[in-house]
């Protein structure tokens, strides 16, 4: 039996129907068409699928679509402008943060949401935060030299 | 050199903003309309005769659409050592009888996942189990259950390299090491897992995309296990997830997918699970060493001694190739002017193992590095002395085996030298340790039986300048599609902004062999450069007969403007000889084709790096544990067309082979892999990660496009030695087997203080 779910994603208002068993992760990958995130563990312990739920980086994939009922999401996709991209996006590409992307989006999400609380973490502080994405490609250290050229201010984010 | 005008730079990847946008659709995001879903499934035994499979309740369920088992196959063996039949040795879809717990029995499609693998439990195998062997040193023995069918004492494949006299100049050595290594599976952990979404037409044409290393191989071997044309099969590579030497074979979901479509005309898509991913894919070979080393008093070593035992798991994949290149790089990067190494490779009752990032050389550079670690300290010789005096040099024979022309060893030991100098008196119960290393730039050898240039690539000048790559190259995060777009750009004469690649999709491109090896750069950057310079050739004969100069003048192209070298003001703008050379073409496109095969380079590879990589830990006395603090790593490769790239290649490789040193393993329990999952596979975190500095270096390969090599793959090699290393000289304990867990270094530390009392 399919439940209603009102869901803000990327700012965008929709009114769902779901089966209670469905992931957070699964309505936005089949009936919203956002794939950014992505399964890659099955057990909430490799991030790929991290989205941001009312504020806080959340793993798409170990919270039930109804339990976000009324809630607002972020995913990558909402974080880019329009054609401009946002700040952490352009320091990933510039600093090499991104080789095969598959725990790319999980990672901006989880950067975001550090960022968002607290403009300016430690290194140890932006470790922590992306200690639960995993990435088997570029051994993390320029993903913390983006997130650092973004605190630092190195882009500035058009209003 | 440093005159280019694209390469050499720090560029972002050309697929980068896909990626970060969420946008980029890797197979694992496809839908076709109409899609099935597919499941397998596999064999909970780790030896077993299958007596009966009964299908029946599982197609007669609501949303099931097909059913295949090995019955509905052709019962061809699949194999990536073609030219050896015996050598191919996996139906996939086993039909009498399952070799490993994983081994796919079965496969599903139904309208959904769920109802995939419902469906799956509804199938009954029966079964006869069999006794089993799970550990090559077992599976050798007289009285070990046969894994093949006339296959004695399970030896799958036997490997010989010798030169010299060993036997004789051991006899002259003043100082001879005997010891036992023990190295331990990985697993390449994609991010991505393996997966197909195959359709077949009515027209007999099938198309599969898949997550793959290399679109040719599996196009070439599902036509072998299809029965197809290879014609009919086009496989295209989407954004791919990761590779890591895990995923350029046939596999279970390219196979079960392509095998249901083509019973329905319906695209299925598998996905493989993580556990499926831990417990039925390829995996890094574990292999027991038996080591030999003799020097004179002053360190120069005189012969080395190689027995090797692999533990080779239920079938062949590309595991045969690991056995022969750990034999090889137990030799690298030094001189040893006596050299023997025999490998056998065992089949067990395990999953099989195959190529994983480095290749057999994590396995060889661990156990070599250990061990000239362990005589220098024998003879009192610094570590890094011993090694300079020992190293390879440019322009080397390695007897019967390989010629090195560049060579960056020496240069690597000096900048390593002076960065451990500069750290200066290290505190208490840390420690420094180096391993020196080499890797090659793609394989020589042929076990394919590929008729086809190994690289090759076409490229299509259009009327308004916009440049068309094609090339079979494999984009697997490693970075090839930016770094061929250079060289093409490069070459060319053109702005990176103005080629676009078309590279994966074996439809449309030339074949390749793929990314693994670490061949792309050298390999399909020779061939990209080739057709590159072939067709700035034909413009160029429109733009020196437009410009009219003295034939003595020499022409070129650089950033979209053909003129005189020596005079480039004088000259025309490329748009306009693109206009002209098209018209004058009869309306063609201007074309070019250019293709590389290694011939006359020895037996390996057309070029090899070195580096030197220098590891600080510090330990723990009390609890063994100890934190990998810093990494510096001189890795030479000739010249770097992506600087940005380069250093991602150098940091990633210090995850994997960190991991490999430090924690990475699949412990079994009579053939059962114990940790399937990210909560009890461990792995480097963003908390784990040591400091990496990279050292600069000059290098410059004859044989690599614009002078460069790899940096893909040998950067996984000296990582569990230096950590070896350090540790021996943060607290003198030496551990031979891998990983280094702090319980191995707890136990070692004891055992210590017992011999010391």
């Amino acid at each position: 039996m399919k439940k209603e779910l009102r869901l803000t994603v990327n700012g965008e208002a929709h009114e769902l129907y779901v089966e209670p068993k469905s992931l957070l992760m699964d309505v936005l990958r089949d009936q919203l068409g956002l794939t950014g995130a992505k399964r890659s563990c099955d057990t909430n312990t490799c991030g790929a699928c991290t989205v941001i739920l009312n504020g806080m980086a959340v793993h798409s994939c170990s919270i039930l679509a109804l339990q976000a009922n009324g809630g607002e999401v972020l995913t990558v996709e909402g974080l880019a402008k329009k054609t401009e991209l946002h700040p952490l996006q352009k320091a990933f590409l510039d600093y090499g943060s991104v080789q095969c992307g598959f725990c790319t989006p999980g990672m901006l999400m989880s950067a975001k949401a550090l960022l968002d609380k607290n403009p300016t973490p430690t290194k140890q502080q932006m470790k922590e935060a992306i200690d639960g994405n995993l990435c088997r490609c570029t051994g993390y250290n320029s993903i913390i030299r983006a997130i650092t050229a973004v605190v630092n201010g190195e882009y500035k984010e058009e209003k | 050199m440093s005159d280019y005008s694209v390469i050499g730079k720090r560029v972002r990847r050309i697929d980068g903003t896909e990626m970060v946008t969420g946008n980029a659709k890797y197979t694992f995001d496809l839908v076709l309309p109409n899609m099935l879903y597919g499941k397998i499934l596999r064999s909970p035994h780790p030896h077993a005769k299958i007596i009966n499979i009964d299908t029946t309740p599982a197609e007669k369920m609501i949303g099931v659409k097909a059913v295949v088992t090995g019955k509905d196959t052709l019962g061809c063996k699949n194999g990536i050592w073609r030219r050896f039949s015996e050598l191919c040795d996996e139906e996939i879809l086993c039909r009498t009888k399952v070799r490993y717990i994983g081994d796919p029995v079965a496969a599903v499609a139904a309208i959904d996942e769920d109802t995939a693998e419902e469906a799956c439990q509804l199938i009954k195998v029966e079964y006869e189990e069999l006794p089993a062997t799970f550990d090559p040193l077992e599976a050798i023995k007289e009285d070990a259950p046969q894994i093949h069918e006339g296959v004695e004492l399970n030896i799958n494949v036997t490997r010989h390299i010798e030169w010299g006299d060993v036997d004789e100049a051991f006899k002259h050595c003043d100082h001879i090491r005997e010891d036992q290594f023990k190295t331990s599976s990985q697993h390449h952990v994609c991010m991505e897992t393996h997966d197909a979404v195959a359709s077949f037409d009515y027209n007999g044409k099938l198309t599969v995309w898949t997550s793959t290393q290399s679109s040719y191989y599996i196009q070439r071997l599902l036509a072998d296990m299809l029965g197809l044309r290879e014609g009919d099969i086009r496989v295209i590579k989407p954004p791919t997830g990761g590779g890591f030497g895990s995923k350029f074979e046939l596999d279970s979901p390219q196979f079960c997918a392509s095998l249901l479509s083509m019973k329905l005309c319906r695209p299925v898509k598998i996905v493989l699970t993580r556990a499926e991913e831990f417990t039925a894919t390829k995996r890094r070979t574990p292999m027991y060493y038996f080591v030999k080393l003799g020097a004179k008093k002053d360190g120069t070593f005189l012969a080395k001694e190689v027995r090797v035992l692999t533990e080779g798991g239920a079938y062949t994949a590309m595991g045969a190739t690991a056995l022969y290149l750990t034999g090889f790089f137990s030799s690298f990067p030094y001189k040893y002017p006596n050299y023997r190494y025999d490998g056998y490779r065992v089949y067990t009752n395990t999953a099989p193992t195959s190529a994983c990032r480095g290749f057999g050389a994590p396995q060889s550079t661990f156990v070599g590095e250990s061990q000239i670690d362990m005589l220098a300290d024998d003879l009192g010789i610094d570590p890094i002395e011993i090694r300079r005096k020992n190293g390879m040099t440019p322009d080397y024979e390695v007897p019967g085996q390989a010629h090195i022309l560049s060579c960056e060893l020496h240069q690597c030991l000096d900048k390593t030298e002076e960065q451990i100098r500069q750290r200066g008196k290290l505190p208490p119960n840390h420690g420094i340790g180096i391993a020196c290393y080499g890797f090659m730039s793609g394989g020589i050898f042929n076990w394919f039986d590929t008729p086809y240039a190994f690289s090759s690539a076409i490229v299509r000048i259009n009327i308004d300048g916009k440049v068309d790559l094609f090339t079979g190259a494999c984009e697997i995060g490693q970075g090839s599609d930016t770094t061929l777009s250079m060289i093409c750009a490069e070459e060319l004469g053109v702005r990176l902004e103005d080629i676009r690649i078309h590279s994966g999709d074996t439809g449309i491109c030339p074949a390749d062999l793929g990314a693994w090896g670490s061949r792309e750069t050298l390999m399909n950057g020779n061939a990209v450069k080739m057709a590159a310079a072939d067709a700035k050739r034909q413009l160029m004969a429109v733009a020196a007969g437009k410009l009219g100069a003295n034939i003595v003048y020499d022409l070129d192209m650089t950033d979209r403007w053909f003129h005189l070298v020596d005079r480039p003001e004088r000259g025309f703008s490329y748009y306009d000889i693109v206009k002209q050379a098209i018209r004058g073409n009869d309306g063609e496109a201007i074309i070019g084709r250019g293709h590389y095969t290694p011939h006359r380079k020895g037996m390996i590879s057309p070029a090899y790096s070195f580096g030197v990589q220098a590891a600080e830990v510090e330990v723990d006395p009390e609890t063994g544990r100890y934190k990998l603090l810093n990494v510096i790593t001189a890795h030479g490769s000739g010249t770097v067309i992506n600087r940005l790239g380069i250093e991602g290649q150098l940091e990633g490789a210090i995850m994997m082979a960190g991991g490999y040193g430090l924690c990475e393993d699949q412990p079994m329990d009579k053939g059962k892999i114990l940790n399937p999952s990210f909560d009890d596979y461990k792995l480097i975190r963003s908390l784990d990660m040591p400091e990496t500095k990279i050292l600069e270096i000059e290098s410059y390969e004859p044989e690599g496009p614009f002078g460069a090599k790899e940096a893909g793959e040998g950067l996984t090699n000296p990582t569990a030695g230096a950590i070896g290393n350090a540790i021996y000289k943060a607290v003198g304990v030496r551990i031979n087997d891998l990983p280094i867990t702090p319980e191995k270094v707890f136990r070692a530390l004891r055992e210590k203080e017992k011999q010391g009392k």
